[in-house]
Formats: structure tokens, C-alpha cells, sequence
């Protein structure tokens, strides 16, 4: 297709959808705290930012270990109860060898080019995303604020999100 | 008169035919302004493109041309990787981060 791009009237210009994303949301429900399953809330919450959409996370339970600053850095993956990997399983349980899943692991996502954990937070919530962490999953595991990290915006309950997040789609994770 | 080709969406096709004039009625179409700021991103998408072979990601822009992410959102408001691609004359990006 070709276009004229000197009159004053443009012929074809994209839709950059601004005004049917105003208004939209995305609640992330983010409840695992392996290093694989960290991952995809992370991705999705990052391309619905990009696409100018209101992106709330919730981290609760083992996703707690996302946003929990001891934990953040050293998430773990292991081929234990994967059968994705196609390895025998019995492999997964020898002695090493989630660490060494987890290097190789975190060496992929290195190589494209994609952040690890902390820094992932810290684009999402630079792109205007809120980090939300689960009352029970601190009182649970005694936690407050200064054990998360910085960017979490608050301990609220299920429903404080929930309210939040009103008339959002909602992924759980 | 000067023709580009685009597609269907109105993304340029050809890189070549690209000029700074062209990204400034571009960026005008889509209600932006071009400032210093927004030259270093475009300037920066167009040099990396040729050599990375697609267009970069907002994460590339920002590490890469060193411009905080929060400013990208500033500068190209809404969807900035695919407003900034729109007036760099590159196709949207396919990275997903």
C-alpha cells in the first residue's frame, strides 16, 4: 500500500486504541514463587502497560517470595513435578541439580534479554504498574513492609483488592 | 509530492523511505510533539534497527539509549513502543519485553 503523506488530511493513521484502553484494567493475581512461574504474570503485566492499560499485581502465598527482598533474587526453578522438561524425574531429585535448572534457567532468560526478577519489578512499576502484597500471606509467614520490597505500594486483603481492581480482567497465577 | 509505502495499519514499510520531516508530520498525526527528548528515542530506534534487524522494545530504548522508562511514557503517551516504532518509520516491535 502506498500512502501520500503531504496533504493535510492523513489518509492512513493507526488506531492506537487510546481511548478503548482508557478505562481498561488487568488484575495479576501472582501465587507461585518458583523462578518459572514468576515469570509470566511479570510478562503480561509489562505488555499490558505497554498497551496504556491499568495494571494491578497481587502477590499472595508462595508469590510472596516476588516481592519479598531476602527471597526476590534467588527464586529457584526445579524440574521436580515437570514433566515439560522431559526428563526422567528421578533426575530432578539428585543432589544440585534444582540449582543447576535454576542457573541454566535464569541463563536463558538473561540471553533474550529479559530482566531478572527485582529488575522486572522495577520496570513494571516505572511503567506505572501497582504491587499489591496479601495481608494473610504476611501475617502468615511475619512480614511487614520493611521486609518487602520498596515499591510495594501496600498489605491489603483480598478484598481491599478486590475493590481495587474493580471491573478488571483478572489472571491468576 | 512524496508517496511511502505503509501497511495496512499505517506503519511505514520501507525503511529508506524514512526522513526526520516525514517522522514530524508522522508524530503530528498522532498528536505528539517532537522534542529533543523524543529525537534521542526515534534517533536511537532507527540507528538500532538496521543492525539488531527489528525494532527495539521500550526495555532496549531504555537501557540501551539511556531513557528512564517512565520518560517513554511521558514522551509517547498511551502505547509508547508502538507510537514510538509509528514515527521511527519502523514496524511495531515483536519483543515481548
Amino acid at each position: 500500500m502506498t500512502t501520500d503523506m503531504t496533504t493535510a488530511i492523513p489518509q492512513v493513521v493507526p488506531d492506537f486504541g487510546d481511548e478503548a484502553t482508557e478505562g481498561r484494567k488487568l488484575a495479576i493475581i501472582c501465587s507461585k514463587g518458583n523462578l518459572d512461574m514468576a515469570y509470566p504474570g511479570l510478562i503480561l503485566a509489562n505488555a499490558a502497560l505497554g498497551e496504556g492499560v491499568e495494571t494491578h499485581l497481587f502477590f499472595t502465598f508462595w508469590g510472596f517470595d516476588m516481592i519479598t527482598r531476602s527471597r526476590m533474587h534467588d527464586l529457584k526453578f526445579t524440574m521436580l513435578g515437570n514433566t515439560a522438561t522431559h526428563l526422567p524425574q528421578g533426575l530432578g531429585g539428585l543432589p544440585g541439580m534444582t540449582a543447576m535448572a535454576t542457573h541454566q534457567m535464569k541463563k536463558q532468560i538473561h540471553d533474550i534479554g529479559v530482566p531478572d526478577v527485582p529488575e522486572f519489578l522495577e520496570q513494571i512499576v516505572a511503567s506505572g504498574g501497582h504491587l499489591w502484597a496479601c495481608r494473610m500471606s504476611a501475617d502468615m509467614m511475619h512480614l511487614d513492609e520493611s521486609d518487602l520490597y520498596d515499591d510495594v505500594e501496600g498489605i491489603i486483603s483480598a478484598a481491599d483488592f478486590i475493590e481495587k481492581t474493580e471491573g478488571a480482567q483478572l489472571l491468576f497465577i | 509530492m512524496t508517496t511511502v509505502h505503509v501497511d495496512a495499519e499505517g506503519f511505514m514499510t520501507e525503511y529508506g523511505e524514512w526522513t526526520e520531516e516525514l517522522a514530524a508530520e508522522l508524530a503530528a498525526r498522532i498528536g505528539i510533539e517532537l522534542t529533543d527528548e523524543h529525537w534521542k528515542a526515534i534517533r536511537f530506534l532507527r540507528e538500532d534497527y538496521p543492525t539488531h534487524g527489528e525494532t527495539a522494545t521500550l526495555r532496549r530504548v531504555s537501557t540501551l539509549a539511556g531513557i528512564p522508562i517512565k520518560q517513554l511514557f511521558v514522551l509517547f503517551p498511551g502505547k509508547p513502543a508502538k507510537k514510538m516504532a509509528y514515527v521511527a518509520g519502523l514496524p511495531k516491535p515483536r519483543g515481548c519485553v
